[in-house]
Order: structure tokens, then C-alpha cells, then sequence
């Protein structure tokens, strides 16, 4: 379900460099219902940037009606958001996107690969899947350095955690795929769901395949209207999409998760 | 608020613009389409088009650029799925038509002949012709005026030219799809534009160029509106950037009997239906009966 509102920032705050994290809640009564791996088009208030910026989000309060995203400054939009305090709004459009299939991995062995700003909305995932009676989430956490932001969040939300830094200061030197590698941990798992930079995810498509576990990868690419009627963000396809008739898919409506199987990227 | 285009009455002036609604179904959600004029739809072509390789939008100061492409799934499934939707709702449909020769054009405008609910054609030729050294078919006179009069010796609907403002002179091009028998011109489609990702040193659209839209563009479009408006008797229907109730009397004082809103659906779905109320506040704070009154009234 889809609507455009006025949503009110509750809490706001810097996690590390440029990376911030803000609570937005919903107008009275609305109650829309949040899929892990969702996302709202969030509008700035400059009316000289006109598009919504898609931001996923990192975590559903349904009992108080509001979402936390995590982001980084990427641009105009973002710096804003970084600037917002307490009883500001922004109008957003939600709840875009299809998420994650939770029925899928319910009492599976999950594995959730998150890539710097791709880890957010995993962990309203990793939280939700706990909820599954059976289900094993073991995560694995790729930063660039000792600066790891939701990690201890990540820790209460899964049977394992496992880090990888570029620098080599914590976790295993590297990404998350030589985590998974020198931990060896890809034997017990019967299904990935990862978020991250695009290298990470194509390296994460290669390595599903070649170990036969299905693989669902989050995508993103540049948008414009975000619900889907102006076909900007699209992706590859393996096959002819059923909507659009040829080899693309929106990553704001099809997407943005997809069955990396399914997509050429 | 009700306006004539060649025999078809709109309720309202207020349109969508082709391109920024899809075919309804993804806006419906979020407004009311019975409150206005027409929606325009996405520009059909014979068969599927892909369109261009990602990224493919971009936002700019003001407006934002795309080079989508022409992406859409073809005439068959417009048909068959498209055109049934829209027919559930009480509003005008106005289809635009691409193609990358005329045969191509002509196969669509041929196959939507029939089709009861389509009030009007609107002619996309911002499209590359690609026998004519991918020239785009609107950039030239001689081109525009021949498709024109090929289109119109078979469509069944009235039919509208939509102008490219990428030329030397606009009233040249809506003087050469008068003579080629257009019921009507549409204008402005996009302005050809191009953004730079300094941090990244790329384009940020793979296409190295896409068409600028949005309220940035709004005084190119009025000023070619006026223009188009002195050099030519038919109907004329403005776009670019209209955001407002006040951006949509600019470009009917100039000259335009209908006006359509693009881009700024993506910034508020709700514009065009705002556009239309405030159009109509306006003539009731002017004591203005008929909003036929101020086509081209700008005083010089």
C-alpha cells in the first residue's frame, strides 16, 4: 500500500562520519505495514530538489507507527535530512518496493551479507527473521574501517556475527565475502539475503551460483518518481519482465530486492 | 473550466504529460484522474522498446534530466492492458505515439484507429529518425510536415504534433505541422541537456545527454508558446515545468488552450488536480465566466 504523507521527525543523530540516523513517525492512525528491505521516497524541503530520495528502512516500530533510516550525506537531499531536528517534517511517499520474502527464510539458515550504507535495512530483516520460529540469521558485516555502525544492533538480532574492515582493524582484512570465505561458513547456509555496493553484490551473485544457495540481493540505481510510472531506475533481466515486456525491471516497484539469479548486473 | 481541442471537450484544461504518469495505473493510487482534463499516456510504439542503458535520470536545479529512452511495452500489451484500465476511469485519454520511421508510426496510429476510447493521438517527434541519419523527425521542417500528412491521412483521432524545442525557430515548426493537417501541437518536450558527476568525474547519465524538465525550463516553454501561438491558427496545448495554478494561466495567456503537467507529478501527484482548482479560483477572483477568455490574452 501506497501513500504520500507528512511524516514528523522523532529522533535524529550523526553514527559516525557522515552516516546518520533519523526516526520518522507516521501521521495519526495510519498503520501502514512495513516489509523488511522497504523503502519511502523522502522529499528535501528545498524546492529547488524536487525528487524524492529513496532511503530504506532500517527499522519498523509498529506499535508507535514510525521507521528509522540510516543514511549517508550523498548529495542535496541527504545533507538536509542530516540538518533536521526534532518536530521538523518532510513528505514522504511509502511503502515503496517489495522488500525481502520473509516466507521464504522462515526456518531457514539465513546468511545476511551487508555492505557499508547496504547494512541498514538488513536489520529490521535480521530482527524479523528472530521472530520465526527455526530461523538462524548469521550475519556478516562489511565496513571500511573500525567505525561500525549498527553492529551491536546486529548483535542482539542474530546467532552470529561476523566483520570484515577494509583496513584489517577488526574482523577478518577485507570483504565480506573473504569473511565468509576464511570463517567458512557458507556450508551452513541455505539461503543469503545481502544489501551493499554493486561489486559486492555481482561477487555475491558469483558465489551463490557456484555454491548453489539462492541469493536475494537488494538493488538501487537513480530515481525519479519512485512508484514506478517513470521507468528511470531499471535493471537487467535475465528474462522478459512481465510488466514492462523487455529484459528491465523497475527496482522501485519489481525490486528493490530481487533473486540475484534473476538479474543481469 | 471546459475547453474544445478539434472537437474533443475537456472538462478542464489540466493534462498529464506523456511520460510522467506511465499509463495511469501507478498515479491512480494517488489521484482522483476524474478531476482532470485528460491523462496523456506514455508513448507507445509498434513493439517493445528497451530503452537507454542506466543511469538514466538526473536530478538538476530546479528540474532533472532523463534519458529514459522511450522505454515502453509496445502496442499489443498497451492494448490489452493499458487502454482497459484507463477505460474505467471518467477522464479524456490521449495517446502518444513514437516510432523510429514512419512505417512505424502508422502501424500504431492504424492499430489505435479503432480503439473508441482514444479521444486523440499525440505525436512524439523528439524521436531519431533513423533513415534520415537519426535526425529527430520534428527537427526538421520538411520531416515534420511529411509525417504529419502521413499520419493524417489515416488516423481515425484528431492528431497533435509534439513540438521538440531543440531548434533554431519554433513558429518554423508549428507552421510546418499546420501545413502537414495537425489538429493541434503540443509543446515543449524536453530541452536537451547534459550533468557532470565532478566527485566521480562521470556523465551522470550513461547517455551522456538526456531532456531537461521541470519548472527550470518554464520561460523557454512560454516564450515558445507565444511564439507558436503568432504563427499558427490551431489549438495549442503548453507544458514545462508547471508546478502551479499561476504556471498553468502563464502559459494560457500566451497562447495555450490546454497545458499539461510533467515532472512535478513525481515532486506532488496531486499538482495537476491542484493546477486545475487554482485555474478555476482564478477565473471566479477575476470574474471570468469562461476560461476560453484568457487563451492568448496576455496584453501587449
Amino acid at each position: 500500500m501506497k501513500a504520500r504523507m507528512t511524516m514528523t521527525v522523532s529522533e535524529t543523530e550523526e553514527l559516525q562520519s557522515g552516516i546518520y540516523s533519523m526516526t520518522l513517525a507516521f501521521p495519526k492512525n495510519t498503520h501502514l505495514t512495513v516489509n523488511p528491505g522497504q523503502f519511502v521516497g523522502i522529499y528535501p524541503n528545498d524546492q529547488t530538489a524536487l525528487l524524492p530520495r529513496p532511503i530504506s528502512v532500517c527499522r519498523w516500530d509498529e506499535k508507535e507507527d514510525m521507521i528509522r533510516l540510516v543514511y549517508r550525506i550523498a548529495g542535496k537531499g541527504t545533507r538536509e535530512f542530516s540538518g533536521a531536528g526534532w518536530g521538523d517534517t518532510f513528505n514522504v511517499t511509502g511503502m515503496l518496493g517489495n522488500g525481502y520474502d520473509l516466507s521464504e527464510m522462515a526456518g531457514k539458515r539465513v546468511m545476511i551479507l551487508g555492505g557499508g550504507i547496504g547494512i541498514p535495512p538488513l536489520l529490521e530483516l535480521a530482527c524479523r527473521l528472530k521472530e520465526k520460529p527455526g530461523t538462524r540469521v548469521t550475519a556478516v558485516l562489511g565496513y571500511r574501517d573500525s567505525n561500525m555502525f549498527l553492529r551491536e544492533e546486529f548483535e542482539n538480532a542474530s546467532y552470529r556475527v561476523y566483520i570484515a574492515t577494509e583496513d584489517g582493524s577488526a574482523g577478518t582484512k577485507g570483504n565480506v565475502l573473504d569473511a565468509v570465505r576464511e570463517q567458512g561458513i557458507a556450508g551452513n547456509t541455505d539461503i543469503i539475503a545481502a544489501c551493499g555496493p554493486m561489486p559486492m553484490l555481482r561477487a555475491i551473485k558469483c558465489f551463490a551460483g557456484e555454491h548453489g544457495i539462492k541469493a536475494f540481493i537488494s538493488l538501487e540505481e537513480h530515481m525519479a518518481c519512485g512508484v514506478g510510472a517513470c521507468l528511470g531506475c531499471v535493471v537487467k533481466t535475465k528474462n522478459v519482465d512481465e510488466h514492462s515486456h523487455v529484459h528491465n525491471a523497475r527496482i522501485c516497484t519489481e525490486g528493490p530486492v530481487f533473486d540475484a539469479a534473476d538479474v543481469d548486473i | 473550466m471546459e475547453i474544445n481541442i478539434a472537437g474533443v471537450k475537456f472538462r478542464n484544461p489540466v493534462m498529464t504529460a506523456s511520460g510522467t504518469f506511465g499509463s495511469g495505473m501507478e498515479y491512480a493510487e494517488f489521484v482522483d484522474l476524474t478531476k482532470l482534463g485528460a491523462v496523456v499516456t506514455k508513448g507507445v510504439a509498434s513493439v517493445p522498446w528497451a530503452g537507454n542503458p542506466v543511469p538514466r535520470v538526473a536530478e538538476t536545479y530546479g528540474g532533472m534530466l532523463n534519458a529514459i529512452g522511450l522505454q515502453n511495452p509496445g502496442i499489443d500489451v498497451f492494448c490489452s492492458r493499458d487502454l482497459p484500465f484507463l477505460e474505467g476511469f471518467d477522464t479524456k485519454v490521449i495517446v502518444n505515439v513514437c516510432g523510429h520511421t514512419e512505417e512505424e508510426y502508422l502501424e500504431v496510429v492504424d492499430r489505435l484507429a479503432d480503439e473508441k476510447s482514444v479521444s486523440m493521438l499525440e505525436i512524439n517527434v523528439s524521436c531519431p529518425n533513423v533513415k534520415q541519419g537519426a535526425i529527430q523527425f520534428g527537427q526538421d521542417p520538411k520531416c515534420l510536415a511529411e509525417i504529419t500528412g502521413k499520419i493524417k491521412d489515416r488516423a481515425k483521432q484528431p492528431v497533435i504534433m509534439k513540438l521538440t524545442p531543440n531548434v533554431t525557430d519554433i513558429s518554423e515548426m508549428a507552421r510546418a505541422a499546420e501545413a502537414g493537417g495537425a489538429d493541434a501541437i503540443s509543446l515543449i518536450n524536453t530541452i536537451t541537456g547534459m550533468k557532470i558527476d565532478v566527485e566521480r568525474q562521470k556523465f551522470a547519465l550513461a547517455n551522456k545527454t538526456g531532456g531537461l524538465s521541470g519548472p527550470a525550463i518554464k520561460p523557454v516553454a512560454v516564450r515558445m508558446v507565444y511564439q507558436c501561438a503568432g504563427a499558427v491558427r490551431i489549438p495549442i496545448i503548453g507544458m514545462g515545468g508547471i508546478a502551479t495554478a499561476e504556471d498553468a494561466l502563464e502559459f494560457m495567456l500566451a497562447g495555450a488552450t490546454g497545458v499539461a503537467v510533467g515532472m512535478m507529478s513525481f515532486h506532488d501527484p496531486e499538482t495537476a488536480v491542484n493546477v486545475a482548482a487554482g485555474i478555476e479560483d482564478y477565473l471566479v477572483r477575476h470574474n471570468i465566466s469562461d476560461v476560453n477568455e484568457i487563451i492568448g490574452a496576455v496584453q501587449v
